[in-house]
């Protein structure tokens, strides 16, 4: 009852406690209370310190006099609804029972009055009149909207039949139509009819509403086009156009300048080149600890891949994921530097031309950027080569495969040569052939659609578009599609590798691309990697269960082999990926046959890569050694039957083995017609470096000894001190404890004030009965002395006249 | 008698026809005796060109001599020279009776070589016809037998003569005649004419290595199985009601003799290296058990196991049953041991179970601790080669060592002396390992491995770093695994974070630490 009150009478409440009592009462002493206070508190402001008990007494009073007292008095005066139908506070009841009940108790009711003044055979059940069944063959439903339009315009005819009485119009009707109807119309048909008409109207009312409707919208679209010229203020879409036209003047800029900075975001200031150094530096840094960390293998679970870096060397490709491209504003010799503004605006407003435009503008600021890009690569290419040359001259070696490496270095360098504006007109009519957008493959058989045919320049290209064209920011589903974009790519890089001959320049170009797919999704190129990892590695153990030996891994798994070399690091203590890539190689390495010179280089790339893997975490790798021993015995053994070639092999085995670099035969084609002499002053190099790395004394061992073990601290028996920081009662720690802690208090607080609400309330209420009961005892009382009073005086007339008669 | 007229009468018309023709012929020659020349007829067909009208004809040979045998139709005895019987005053019953016998016998000189014939089915029923004259001899002898009690022996003789063909691989054959081996008599009589035969034909070859016999010999040998009880002893194919228990087919301990003397006799020969292998490799479990005297096998094993290399890691096993369980003595077990370790034993399929060998023998806590360090010294420079699924056995072995002999402990932690570090006294090419200065050496290979690439393998040797635990490690799981397995193992586990290369690659070959693309270039 009381929330019920408080919630009627919020308002009224407020008010009355909002209005101040009057100055002369809060002066008078007899009204305030003071509050005790048990401590003074300096500069604190307490509300409570006087009451007035009285005003609020008096407050609480008259709201209760407003609120309660009225409900009192009118209880047990309204009227109530009570509902009778069978069964419906029973929750006994299932609804299908109760449905039931209450058709049979109908039934029984209309059963019961069959004879009294049954009209129709059957019982039909009506609503506003009509019949349901009836109803419920109408195709249209009346709308209800239309219904209350309705509710102003009534036909005469209408308004006869509904106010004019049902006999009336019966008997119009059938006197207008007795010559055509043969039986006179049931009052049924007479309603239907009637309903039908009144749609009718309705329906004309609303074709004749649409054409309206139209009619405005076309004047309004009219309007439109003529409101340009018309208008002096254009709306701000479209005035874009005229506001490069007139000429600036110093205020308007600086004032727009002044506006528009006002409204600019706050953003990081531009960092200068030493900054960004040093940031670089020290991302670097840390990505270093990291790693040495993970070589070290304590941090195994700790280690956190940050990946939102954008390397020095990134390629630009489009993996920047979250750059912000917005432009700066400024002004650039007294012109506002808006062009690529006005262009997106113009492009918006010419719809068809425009976006193409907008394409061609971002591809050449893309070209533009591959350009740099390329040069860039050129110059350390021709750095590379040039590195190469001077090595290649040291060694003083004109054998065949150095001739080779020259002429490549002499096509390497020609493109240089070419001016600038032919190489770039050749390549712009490359890249015309090209479309700009490609979708994702879906399959390995699309991937390869896409690619073949092409450079290896241009595939980079198209894979480097489909990339940006299926950047997962942009749609949800490109992730996934990408991430087996990227077990495709390691297929098709397979591919290429096991072709004859083998495209090794297009797996190198395509390099970039899978990196960053690879830093875009670790886990999905973890996974791919693994699959091909394990299904060669499988595929080996099956043939050296069946054979006994196995054949050396073919040029795709070597790719791959170095391939994840790139990708992943293989410095990490343990790593899903390396740590597999470790094992295929000591398999390889131990277990395939070598059978032919081809075998052997293969197994000397194989040695490569595995000192690649263990370079920088310096590890050792026994299978590399033994390898590499078994490598010189089999030359040792047959010298004479395996000639020179050999014993190249031997040259970089040995150089291998003891990692001296300077080595330059080109091993993918040993040629057989290298000069013997050559090969025995490459030997007597080689025996010197040799000798030189292999120290003269055997090495050295310390004896072991255990780690030195912390001593085991006594045990202590001083109480421990704990400092105690905050006093009194405990609170929870955590928010929610705290949370229910608070709405704990708060619904005690609430009850009780609700109680003491309550009991207030009932002394109201029983004071007011009280009240009611005096007064209504006082009138009786007043009532009971006038009559008395009346029939006194009644009686003292009466007593009069008896004396009077008397006399 | 005459020979047949219509023998050439053949049916070459088509191959429903031979097959009535050999039906209506044997039947004819069981019907009556006049009909009696009809049966060249059918032995004819044992050499026709077609495998399928051999096997006919064999069948059709084996149910006409059956029959004949069961009718008592054969001569018993010594058997008249067929030009005799013609002069010979002999009733008309018993010349037919010889004629049969001759007849037989030329069947059977036929089947067994058919034995060699190309085609397997023909071996086969040939096979399986010779089995059951076998069978039908023993139930009604053609001689008049006492020692072998009725049993056939020289036809059985003849057959095992032909299966272990020195020309061709009989190994189907010889698995087919497994099931024949089942029955107690006839596993007694193939094993001693197996014996004879090995004399036979090696003294023949002059004790040369014959791959393809001793092949067929091994193959027939390792199929044949002494039954464990006497009382099992119940399958004969040709019952003997007759002084059973003097009978020496029914006597285990007869049986037993027998398949040593057999064993025996096989390997007193000079045998081809891979056949060595797979003798060795069921040695302990196959043959061992089943010999009366396991000890005779000394020579074989001894000679084995000075052979060197797998041979000698497989011949450990035997060794180690003789000495464990027979109280044989073999003097510098431990040396030799100790020499047959070299880089091959973790590279060799045999691997496991040399681990769990070693394992065995240097379980004793009462070997020399100069031997276990030696011994330990060893597996630790060795470990310097290995792949890494030995050295994850090879380390909690060498561990386990340690922990088993505290004296060792010394090669992993040596306290007194100061930090300076020392030439090995190790030597690693003495044989002898007391001389080897196991003792005063560390074991700084292991130190080199806790730089291993395989993580696991790293882990396992960062153990020496600290006071090694009592318990010891259990390695039995570790035997048998592969390199594959490791992989997969790594492939499997759930990893949280993929770390990756931060150095984002250009190129093939251009990264950072480059090494391939310094030997190698693209083309």
């Amino acid at each position: 009852m009381m929330r019920k009150q408080q919630t009627f009478s919020r308002g009224l409440s407020d008010k009355v406690r909002k209005s101040k009592a009057a100055p002369e009462i809060q002066k008078n002493p007899f009204e305030v209370k003071i509050n005790r206070k048990k401590f003074d508190v300096l500069g604190r402001k307490s509300k409570h310190d006087v009451g007035l008990p009285g005003v609020s007494r008096s407050r609480a009073i008259q709201k209760r006099k407003d609120t309660l007292l009225k409900e009192f008095r009118l209880k047990d005066k309204n009227n109530t609804f009570i509902d009778r139908r069978f069964g419906e506070y029973d929750s006994k009841l299932t609804p299908e029972e109760k449905i039931l009940q209450r058709f049979t108790l109908e039934r029984q009711r209309t059963q019961d009055r069959k004879d009294m003044y049954n009209l129709n055979e059957e019982e039909e059940l009506t609503h506003y009149g009509q019949s349901l069944a009836e109803m419920e063959k109408m195709t249209d439903v009346i709308d209800s909207d239309s219904d209350s339009e309705e509710k102003g315009l009534l036909s005469a005819e209408l308004t006869a039949t509904h106010f004019g009485g049902g006999g009336g119009l019966l008997r119009k009707k059938s006197a207008g139509d007795e010559e055509e109807e043969h039986k006179p119309r049931s009052r049924q048909e007479l309603i239907e009819e009637l309903i039908f008409k009144s749609k009718q109207e309705k329906r004309e009312r609303q074709t004749q509403k649409e054409e309206a409707q139209e009619l405005t919208e076309k004047l309004d679209q009219e309007w439109k086009s003529i409101q340009n010229l018309l208008a002096h203020k254009t709306p701000k879409a479209e005035r874009t156009d005229e506001t490069d036209k007139p000429k600036l003047d110093q205020y308007d800029m600086m004032v727009r300048e002044l506006g528009f900075e006002m409204k600019a975001q706050p953003s990081e200031k531009l960092k200068s080149a030493e900054e960004l150094a040093r940031e670089e530096r020290q991302r670097l840094q840390t990505l270093e600890a990291d790693r040495l960390k993970r070589m070290m293998g304590d941090a195994e679970e700790d280690a956190v891949q940050t990946n939102t870096h954008v390397s020095a060397d990134d390629m630009n490709d489009g993996f920047i994921l979250d750059g912000d491209d917005r432009k700066t504003l400024a002004y650039k010799d007294g012109k506002w530097n808006i062009e690529g503004e006005e262009e997106e605006k113009e492009d918006e407003d010419g719809d068809e031309e425009g976006g193409e435009e907008e394409d061609e503008d971002d591809e050449d600021d893309a070209e533009g950027e591959d350009d740099e890009e390329e040069e860039g690569e050129d110059d350390e290419e021709d750095d590379a080569d040039e590195d190469h040359c001077d090595l290649q001259s040291d060694e003083g070696s004109e054998d065949e495969d150095g001739q080779g490496a020259e002429e490549e270095q002499l096509c390497a360098e020609e493109p240089p040569a070419v001016s600038e504006e032919q190489k770039k007109a050749a390549q712009e009519a490359a890249r015309a052939e090209l479309p700009y957008t490609f979708p994702a493959p879906e399959s390995y058989s699309d991937l390869k659609q896409l690619l073949q045919g092409h450079g290896s320049e241009q595939q980079r290209l198209i894979l480097d578009r489909t990339l940006k064209c299926n950047h997962p920011s942009l749609s949800a589903g490109n992730k996934a599609k990408l991430q087996k974009l990227f077990g495709f790519l390691l297929e098709y890089v397979g591919d290429l590798a096991t072709q004859n001959p083998p495209d090794l320049r297009t797996v190198s170009a395509l390099i970039p691309q899978i990196c960053g797919l690879c830093q875009m999704f670790p886990e999905a190129a973890c996974k791919a990697v693994q699959t091909l990892l394990s299904d060669s590695g499988h595929s080996m153990e099956e043939t050296l269960e069946v054979k006994g030996r196995a054949p050396m891994p073919d040029l795709d798994m070597l790719v791959l082999l170095k391939i994840t070399a790139l990708l992943f690091p293989s410095s990490d203590f343990r790593h899903p990926v390396t740590t597999p890539a470790f094992l295929f190689l000591s398999q390889a390495l131990t277990r395939c046959a070598v059978v032919s010179l081809e075998d052997v280089c293969k197994g000397l790339v194989l040695c490569c890569l595995a000192l690649e893997y263990v370079s920088l975490s310096q590890r050792i790798f026994p299978e590399l050694l033994n390898f590499l021993l078994g490598l010189l015995h089999l030359t040792v053994s047959d010298k004479h039957n395996m000639g020179t070639a050999v014993c190249v092999c031997v040259c970089v085995c040995v150089c291998v083995c003891v990692s001296v670099s300077q080595v330059f035969l080109n091993q993918c084609r040993i040629s057989i017609l290298l000069c013997v002499d050559l090969i025995i002053t490459l030997l007597c190099d080689l025996h010197r470096e040799i000798l030189d790395a292999i120290p003269e004394k055997p090495s050295q061992h310390a004896p072991l000894v255990f780690k030195k073990k912390k001593p085991i601290p006594l045990k202590l028996f001083t109480p421990k001190i704990v400092q105690i920081l905050d006093y009194g009662k405990k609170r929870g720690n955590t928010k929610e404890e705290k949370e229910r802690e608070r709405l704990k208090h708060k619904y005690k607080r609430e009850f009780k004030g609700a109680l003491r609400e309550i009991r207030k309330d009932t002394r109201f209420l029983a004071r007011e009965k009280l009240s009611d009961v005096m007064s209504r005892d006082a009138e009786r009382k007043r009532k009971v002395k006038e009559l008395y009073g009346s029939l006194a005086t009644q009686e003292g007339e009466w007593k009069a006249l008896k004396r009077k008669n008397r006399k | 008698m005459a020979s047949s007229t219509d023998s050439n009468v053949k049916g070459e018309n088509s191959q429903v026809s031979y097959k009535k023709y050999i039906n209506t012929k044997t039947d004819r020659v069981l019907q009556s005796k006049k009909h009696a020349n009809d049966i060249f007829d059918v032995i004819e067909y044992l050499q026709s060109e077609k495998d399928k009208e051999v096997i006919f004809a064999t069948n059709a040979c084996s149910k006409v001599f059956c029959q004949l045998f069961y009718r008592g139709d054969l001569y018993v005895g010594d058997l008249p020279e067929e030009e005799d019987l013609v002069n010979g005053d002999r009733s008309a019953e018993e010349k037919y009776r010889i004629f049969m016998r001759h007849r037989y016998s030329n069947c059977v000189e036929l089947l067994l070589e058919n034995i060699g014939h190309k085609a397997f089915q023909v071996k086969e029923t040939s096979l399986c016809a010779l089995m059951k004259f076998v069978a039908a001899e023993g139930k009604h002898p053609l001689q008049n037998l006492d020692e072998h009690y009725n049993f056939p022996r020289e036809l059985l003789q003849t057959l095992v003569e032909h299966l272990l063909s020195e020309k061709e691989d009989m190994s189907l054959l010889i698995s087919r005649f497994q099931e024949f081996l089942e029955m107690d008599d006839v596993r007694y009589y193939v094993m001693s004419s197996v014996r004879d035969n090995i004399y036979r034909v090696m003294g023949r070859n002059k004790k040369a290595v014959i791959p393809v016999y001793q092949n067929n010999v091994f193959t027939l040998l390792s199929t044949i199985n002494v039954p464990s009880e006497a009382s099992k002893m119940k399958h004969f194919l040709v019952r003997q009601d007759y002084k059973l228990e003097q009978w020496k087919v029914a006597k285990l301990k007869e049986h037993k003799r027998a398949f040593e003397q057999m064993w025996l006799v096989f390997l007193k020969f000079k045998l081809p290296s891979n056949m060595y292998k797979k003798i060795l490799v069921i040695l302990h479990e196959s043959i061992m058990p089943q010999m009366s005297d396991p000890t005779l096998l000394i020579d074989f094993l001894s000679a084995a196991y000075d052979i060197g290399g797998a041979i000698s890691l497989l011949s450990l096993n035997g060794l180690f049953i003789l000495i464990h369980k027979h109280n044989l003595d073999y003097p510098d077990f431990y040396k030799k041991l100790y020499s047959l370790l070299d880089p091959s034993i973790f590279h060799v399929k045999y691997r496991a179970r040399f681990f769990h060998l070693v394992n065995i023998f240097l379980s004793s806590t009462h070997l020399p601790a100069y031997l276990v360090a030696a011994f330990v010294k060893r597996f630790a420079r060795l470990s310097l080669t290995a792949p890494p699924t030995s050295l994850l056995i090879l380390l909690p072995f060498i561990c386990n060592l340690i922990r088993r002999h505290p004296s060792c402990r010394v090669l992993i932690h040596r306290p007194s002396t100061a930090e300076e570090p020392c030439d090995d006294p190790y030597v690693m090419e003495e044989e002898d390992p007391a001389q080897c200065h196991a003792l005063e050496s560390s074991l700084w290979e292991i130190k080199t491995l806790q730089k291993h690439y395989h993580p696991d393998v790293a882990k396992a040797a960062m153990k020496i770093n600290e006071p090694l635990t009592e318990q010891e490690d259990d390695i039995s799981e570790l035997l048998e695994l592969s390199t594959f397995e490791l992989m997969e193992r790594e492939l499997k586990a759930e990893r949280k974070t993929i770390p990756l290369e931060f150095d984002t690659a250009t190129e093939l070959l251009k990264s950072s630490r480059e090494v391939l693309g310094v030997h190698f270039s693209l083309e």
